[in-house]
């Protein structure tokens, strides 16, 4: 069962890739989707099995690489921190490929798209069930495979190319890290799986290990370079820039891969190698004050963006700030909490918003709708569910996550979980403001789209709305019912899959926080979502002032803080100068045909001409070499007493690279 | 009886070998010139031999000589015969002008 569970999915693409054209596009989403929804109920009682009856389920299936120390089994691993994930991930991609099926319906590629669906899930389930670092790796990889073949799925067009790249390169630098880390671990522990590593870090807590001839601390620098990883996964400032760029896909992929599945591949990472992390704290509190940034400035960046899905986007970058700082606090079973969460509520976002563009006519800009209340009844409210979720309403999912986030961040009085908690409660007014906004200029305020796109505006088929219903539903009371088994103090789900120093064990702290900090996150959102209200209903001209007065605010916060330009200007280009003038100009065609082909040749060819002409036909010329040459052969005795000692073959090689420049040089 | 010392004749036949070879090497006008420069130097090696022979006493340096004198001889007869059968096709024996040796 457990194995059909994790290869169900590949079957069923490979089914659909490969005999798609049998298949057709009907077909291949039947197949899919059926298999996707056993797969589905298979998480289910997988998670009864071994989330309620608490039993881990390991699973080896054969040998990988043997050699020496080095012994990588394919196995699956099911413990609590795995089959959450399990269920979420199954979920969602049910309801994605669901969705797909009529978003997509019209597309000459379905069964391709299909395909590549139901392969990312697969690789997203070998990621969550690893039992070592290299299949994870596996997962880690093929997960990003995916999403290149997703984003350009429409391939002809040429942006949806150019962040597919973008995805991936970006992606990869974070995947040089983890690499890196998986080779420290390696190194020092000789071994890959989570068992053997996650037993003996203890013994490890004082060792350093060597690198450019520095000491550092092992379980640092591993917990760095692991963190480099999820920074690339999981979107951290920094490594960011392609999320926000990889909605150029599709809407379901943005719904599955960049909103609940596989941006959270980093704070699972996180969550499983959180024995690392706990021995680690100066890394901690960086991943605190990173996460804390990237809540905070994508939070900003979102309050103005125009495009629908980047609006989301950004909201996603935002709260996957929130959890990873939550799990830089140590609080990782909060952490995963929020990613379940935020799973639901954000493919519930991505999906409407994606039932949206649908019925607009594949209008993605939110100043060109408007008005789409009366004309789309049903994902209005299905937007209204997943934005409340997402802003941290009262009782709705995100408010049991988020504002667990932010009290243990406040209850953990270091002066990391204090910043966290200011830029965390910030960032909670602006995600309120933003989610508001994009509610109001799309379905509240009075129609800005054309007229003909307007009056054929309609509500989605049954597909659709199915997939909708049966994520709103969780949207609004998941948070409730799983909060005292996943965060519940004294709450035994997470048995092994997690560590947490018992020091750093606040969650009781946290209850006792200031009462005014407590609801100081949810008086501020709520505000946010008023004032957005407000202005966006009623007081239009203030802000077309104001915007016109901060001109330079308006530009630098719609310019995503100009991080695309810096690097591109920077980095980018630094790069591509260096790889044109340096690499390819002066060393691949310069220094190395010098002493390669070319150089020698005409070298030789030089030479031969030399010679040749030095038979220059007349007699005397000819008698003198005669003589000459009689001479120094009569003389070589008497020659090698003089030089003999003098000889070096080092000496011949300084001769030759002198004679050899100075040759080039006089042409 | 007085003795001459073997090396003021060695040394004397050196020097017309030498001259010899500069009389190849240095002239640059006449090619009779460079064939009585080679006779030169088979005069000298001649003298050498015979020289040794003396020296010695072993008659194998004369026997050598008069083989010497023979090929030379008859070398300076081809040498002469070459020669003029080139006059005939170039109307010229100077030095300067042959350039037909260069490839």
């Amino acid at each position: 069962m457990y194995l059909l569970f994790i290869f169900l999915p590949l079957l069923s693409s490979l089914t659909a890739g490969l005999f798609g054209r049998f298949l057709g596009g009907k077909g291949s989403c039947f197949l899919t989707v059926n298999c996707l929804l056993v797969t589905f109920l298979i998480s289910l009682l997988i998670f009864f099995e071994v989330a309620f009856m608490n039993c881990c389920v390991y699973i080896k299936l054969f040998t990988w690489v043997d050699s020496g120390f080095f012994n990588v089994d394919w196995g699956f691993q099911f413990d609590s921190l795995t089959v959450i994930m399990c269920c979420v991930v199954s979920f969602i991609s049910l309801l994605v490929h669901l969705y797909s099926v009529e978003y997509m319906a019209n597309d000459p590629h379905l069964s391709r798209f299909m395909s590549y669906l139901s392969l990312f899930t697969f690789f997203m389930l070998i990621l969550v069930t690893a039992d070592n670092y290299i299949q994870l790796f596996v997962g880690w990889e093929g997960v990003g495979l995916c999403s290149y073949l997703l984003i350009n799925f429409w391939f002809t067009r040429i942006q949806a190319n150019k962040a597919a790249i973008k995805a991936m390169i970006v992606n990869r630098i974070g995947d040089f890290g983890l690499a890196i880390g998986i080779f420290i671990i390696f190194v020092n522990f000789k071994a890959v799986d989570y068992a053997t590593i996650f037993s003996i870090i203890p013994y490890f807590v004082c060792y350093k290990f060597n690198i450019l001839s520095i000491d550092f601390h092992l379980l640092s620098l591993i917990s760095f370079f692991l963190f480099i990883g999820a920074m690339g996964k999981s979107a951290q400032l920094g490594l960011h820039t392609w999320l926000p760029d990889a909605m150029e896909g599709p809407t379901p992929v943005s719904a599955l891969i960049h909103a609940a599945t596989m941006v959270t591949a980093g704070v699972f990472l996180l969550a499983r190698s959180s024995m690392f992390y706990e021995y680690s704290p100066s890394i901690l509190s960086f991943v605190t004050i990173l996460g804390a940034l990237t809540a905070f400035i994508s939070a900003t960046i979102g309050l103005l963006q125009n495009d629908l899905k980047r609006v989301i986007a950004y909201s996603t970058c935002s709260q996957l700030g929130y959890m990873i700082f939550s799990c830089g606090l140590s609080n990782y079973n909060v952490g995963i909490f929020h990613l379940m969460n935020h799973a639901f509520f954000k493919a519930l976002l991505f999906l409407s918003a994606g039932s949206i563009i649908h019925a607009v006519a594949d209008e993605q800009d939110m100043r060109k709708m408007g008005g789409l209340k009366n004309l789309l009844p049903f994902t209005y409210s299905m937007v209204l569910i997943g934005s409340l979720a997402l802003m941290g309403f009262p009782f709705l999912t995100g408010f049991y996550s988020k504002d667990i986030i932010l009290e243990v961040a406040y209850g953990q009085y270091s002066s990391e979980g204090f910043f966290s908690y200011i830029l965390g409660s910030i960032s909670a007014f602006f995600t309120a403001f933003y989610s508001i906004r994009l509610i109001c200029l799309t379905f509240l305020t009075k129609p800005n789209g054309f007229k003909k796109v307007v009056c054929q505006a309609y509500d989605s088929s049954y597909y659709i709305m199915t997939a909708l219903i049966l994520l709103s539903i969780p949207s609004i009371f998941i948070g409730y019912v799983s909060k005292d088994m996943i965060i519940g103090f004294g709450s035994d789900f997470w048995s092994n899959s997690i560590y947490i120093t018992p020091n750093k064990h606040n969650i009781i702290d946290s209850e006792f926080i200031p009462h005014i900090y407590k609801i100081l996150p949810v008086v501020l959102s709520l505000l946010g979502a008023l004032i957005s209200f407000i202005m966006y209903l009623f007081f239009k001209d203030f802000l077309i002032i104001t915007k016109l007065n901060y001109r330079i605010l308006y530009n630098f916060l719609n310019r995503k803080w100009f991080f695309d330009k810096l690097y591109n200007e920077f980095i980018v280009q630094y790069f591509f100068k260096f790889s044109y003038n340096i690499s390819y100009k002066l060393i691949d065609r310069g220094i190395i045909e010098v002493f390669g082909p070319f150089g020698l040749s005409k070298l030789i060819t030089k030479k031969a001409y030399y010679l040749y002409r030095a038979q220059t036909g007349y007699l005397y010329h000819y008698s003198f070499i005669l003589l000459l040459s009689t001479t120094i052969l009569l003389g070589v005795k008497q020659l090698w007493f003089f030089f003999g000692y003098l000889l070096d073959f080092r000496l011949f090689i300084i001769l030759f690279i002198t004679i050899f420049f100075y040759l080039n040089y006089k042409k | 009886m007085t003795l001459i010392n073997i090396y003021y004749i060695l040394s004397f036949t050196f020097i017309i070998f030498i001259i010899g070879i500069l009389g190849v090497v240095v002239n640059r006008k006449n090619i009779l010139i460079i064939i009585i420069s080679i006779e030169l130097m088979l005069l000298a090696v001649n003298l050498n031999f015979i020289v040794f022979s003396i020296y010695l006493d072993d008659i194998i340096g004369q026997l050598f000589v008069l083989f010497v004198l023979t090929v030379a001889a008859s070398e300076s007869a081809i040498g002469l015969s070459i020669l003029s059968a080139y006059y005939k096709v170039k109307q010229t024996i100077a030095v300067d002008k042959i350039k037909s040796l260069k490839s």
